[in-house]
């Protein structure tokens, strides 16, 4: 493999005996992650979230939106099976997460990449060694010099310049960790990508960046399932298949940008009129064009 | 108002304060139970999880040497100035008595099993526990932590059990050194500066000083190793609210840890003196 190859097009599946990722033509079918009936509370009393249903198609982008305290953070957990609900189920690609065990969710980890708010890099590694991480814990049969190639790859994939690669995440600037912390979401070719509010206090350039980064992310691994928490309705239109509101630990309202802007729903009016309806051209299809 | 009725007022109000503060009490131990179950749990998770796969070796090496090697110098230093200090008042103390002959048996005994482990336990807590703490609460409050857990790694496995395994293999090394130092310093003062007897040192310190009282400070070693280590990688990994609550965390877990240091080792002294008694090793000592 060398080095001209397409960077997106050199997954560690390749590499090792046996593929991770093979999908089969049921869960292709079905939504990439399925919520039925969600409730959590964490003192008996107040419900973060209650009785919320939701399918997040497979292969499209879905941004969650929602005012602070919606529980757009705890949903977020109960994906990645870091919080076991009060009740209700949760599918991730077909298997029900809410029973499973803590080595069973380790492994079920394997199929997420998840982007932090301030990419949470491990700050005594360098860039590299931050991608060489996950690579280095979960695919030890790879040689040493296979890993380094993966993660020069997810580097370039995205968009880092390669003189940046030894530098410690202190001596990088905001842009500069999103797309190391994207590179090492992206090390173990996940099935399912997590952003958590991936613009949140960034300046408007910046801003287009990470969200270029996004689709370009989405639009170079075909298949994947790309889920956005955010704050930022503009990012959220123009990047996102499907929106998703929550209100109160509930779906307020799921459906595609176009739907938003047409909905009679007070609450949603009062979110989509802060300024974002008349500065919006949305697409009438979706084709994440933003390069 | 009649006596009854101020009686009665006041005995009701005695009544509710006292119900009051045991209320208090009460609210604060079951607290404190809580607390110290979570951190027994805490510690006996990290020490499995050392023994589970993925091992992490590599990890162990990094902290022993963080532990150890870096707190080589200050050990060292502090080793020598207490081997000397407690020398020189122990001499002018049995001067009195004429018996400054058993001044290096003397220095000896309390060195390694008293002095040694318990500041070499407070050197070490202050030293590479804050650094424990300061390092697992960065990294909880950045979300390096929730990021480990995201990739799949066990946060306890990576970041507590290599430290407290560590700590524990190490203090005994570090209370060695520190045992060895402070005698050399005492033999210094002793020897070179008060100009007593050099076989006379020697014979008495080796006629009184017993393998068996430096593995019992070594051993306490060890123990305050396990406990400081637990304690402050519980403190970072429970770190909240950004670097005000690293900062709190790691002023309050260190402090904790001294604490307990000091505490432990009456405790433990009387323990091993309990075992020496019931398996006849005291030999009067």
């Amino acid at each position: 493999m060398s080095d001209e190859t397409p960077p997106s097009q050199i997954k560690v599946s390749e590499m090792t005996p046996e593929s991770g990722a093979a999908m089969t033509d049921e869960t292709a079918l079905s939504a990439a992650i399925s919520i039925r009936d969600l409730a959590k509370t964490f003192d008996g009393k107040e419900y973060v979230l209650r009785d919320l249903s939701l399918d997040i198609p497979k292969g499209k982008i879905t941004v969650v939106i929602g005012y602070s305290g919606t529980g757009k953070s705890v949903l977020l957990k109960h994906i990645l099976g870091l919080l076991k609900p009060t009740q209700g189920s949760i599918k991730v690609l077909g298997r029900e997460i809410t029973g499973m065990s803590t080595e069973q969710l380790t492994k079920l980890r394997h199929s997420f990449g998840m982007l932090f708010q301030y990419a949470a890099l491990f700050d005594d590694m360098t860039a590299i060694e931050n991608v060489l991480f996950p690579l280095r814990e979960h695919r030890r049969e790879l040689s040493q010099d296979q890993m380094i190639q993966i993660a020069r790859a997810r580097l370039r994939e995205a968009g880092l310049d390669e003189k940046h690669y030894k530098k410690l995440p202190a001596e990088m600037s905001g842009g500069m960790r999103k797309r190391v912390g994207l590179a090492r979401a992206l090390a173990l070719d996940p099935e399912i990508i997590v952003y958590d509010e991936p613009t949140t206090g960034l300046d408007p350039v910046l801003t287009e960046m990470v969200d270029n980064l996004i689709v370009s992310t989405h639009n170079l691994r075909k298949g994947t399932t790309s889920i956005v928490v955010s704050h930022d309705l503009y990012a959220a239109f123009r990047i996102g298949d499907h929106v998703v509101m929550l209100d109160s630990g509930r779906v307020l309202l799921h459906g595609t940008p176009q739907e938003f802007l047409d909905s009679d729903i007070d609450l949603v009016k009062r979110f989509v009129s802060k300024g974002v309806r008349k500065e919006l051209h949305v697409h009438s299809e979706p084709s994440h064009s933003v390069e | 108002m009649s006596f009854a009725t101020r009686y009665l007022e006041t005995r009701e109000r005695f009544n509710q304060a006292f119900d009051g503060f045991f209320l208090w009490l009460a609210m604060r131990f079951r607290v404190l139970v809580i607390e110290v179950g979570q951190l027994f749990e805490f510690a006996l998770g990290g020490v499995r999880l050392f023994f589970t796969k993925p091992y992490r070796f590599d990890e162990l090496i990094v902290h022993m040497e963080f532990i150890g090697n870096k707190s080589l110098g200050i050990i060292l230093l502090s080793g020598l100035f207490t081997g000397m200090a407690l020398a020189y008042q122990i001499f002018l103390g049995f001067r009195l008595v004429n018996a400054v002959s058993l001044v290096g048996p003397t220095v000896g005994l309390g060195i390694t099993r008293e002095l040694g482990p318990v500041l070499t336990g407070l050197i070490v807590s202050a030293r590479a526990g804050g650094a424990m703490i300061a390092r697992i609460g960065t990294m909880r409050v950045t979300e390096q932590i929730d990021a480990l857990e995201v990739m799949g790694v066990n946060p306890i496995q990576y970041l507590v059990s290599p430290r407290i395994i560590a700590a524990v293999v190490v203090m005994p090394l570090l209370t060695g050194v520190f045992d060895f130092i402070a005698m050399v310093g005492c033999w210094v003062i002793c020897i070179k500066l008060l100009d007593m007897d050099e076989a006379a040192f020697f014979d008495r310190t080796y006629l009184w000083l017993e393998p068996y009282h430096i593995n019992e400070g070594l051993f306490k070693a060890a123990v305050f190793g396990l406990f400081f280590a637990v304690i402050c990688t519980q403190r970072g990994y429970t770190t909240k609210g950004g670097a005000e609550g690293v900062g709190s965390a790691t002023n309050r877990g260190v402090v904790l840890s001294m604490v307990m240091i000091i505490a432990l080792d009456f405790f433990l002294t009387n323990f091993i003196n309990m075992y020496y008694n019931i398996f006849g090793l005291h030999n009067g000592r």
